[in-house]
């Protein structure tokens, strides 16, 4: 049963950061396009996890932890170089 | 009661499906940026979280390995979402300030981040549409 329910997780994932991908190329404005990568890094932790589960291995966890430190990192850098036109002033 | 545990985890993992696809949607289907802001912000957060709530119970009932990563992640997850969206908030308000394009905030007073951070400001009365400002 879990096996159905992983399947099911991995499409919708795998569906959103599709979403992610053309909001990321056709977007309004900049913002529109950092938080189009903030959400795709918040999805791909998520394939991680589910990735490490259908292989049972715990090895998985710290390639998860590290993407959401660089994820959020990242998402900062964008948003002050936005904001203040250089991000180390 | 494997049994019990596996129909747990699948609905934890089904549920956070759903979250994914609807945080990620939103992304495409809400009209302006401020309320797209808000669907992955909360939604993905919620499907990580059960995604990582699903791991630690299979590693824990089904493996016997109990593992506080998932916990690390959730905690790290839950502490950084607010900070990023309140940053996106506020370079998407100035990027848009140069176009006079930022949409009303309801009130006579401006937006926060636009505020003279010298001059003292009262706290604002919600709700009867005026402010305590003299």
């Amino acid at each position: 049963m879990i096996e159905y329910a992983l399947t099911f997780a991995f499409g919708c994932f795998g569906i959103g950061l599709l979403c992610n991908l053309y909001r990321i190329f056709i977007a309004p404005g900049v913002v529109d396009r950092v938080l189009a990568l903030d959400t795709m890094v918040i999805n791909i932790i998520a394939l991680l996890v589910l990735y490490g589960i259908s292989t049972k291995t715990g090895m998985y966890f710290e390639a998860a932890l590290l993407f959401a430190m660089t994820g959020f990192v990242s998402t900062v850098a964008y948003c002050k170089f936005i904001l203040r036109g250089d991000i180390i002033e | 009661m494997d049994l019990a545990f596996e129909i747990i985890i699948s609905g934890l993992l089904i549920a956070a499906g759903v979250f994914g696809i609807v945080g990620s949607f939103g992304l495409l289907k809400l009209p302006d940026t401020m309320t797209r802001l808000h669907a992955p912000t909360k939604a993905t957060t919620l499907g990580v979280g059960g995604v990582l709530i699903a791991s630690m119970l299979h590693f824990w009932v089904l493996e016997n390995t109990l593992s506080w990563h998932e916990l690390l992640i959730t905690m790290f997850l839950l502490l950084t979402a607010p900070i990023t969206a309140n940053l996106i908030a506020k370079a998407h308000l100035h990027s848009f300030r140069a176009d006079e394009k930022t949409s009303p905030t309801g009130s006579d007073r401006d937006w926060a981040t636009f505020e003279d951070a010298a001059v003292e400001q009262q706290p604002m009365i919600t709700g009867s549409g005026k402010n305590q400002n003299t």
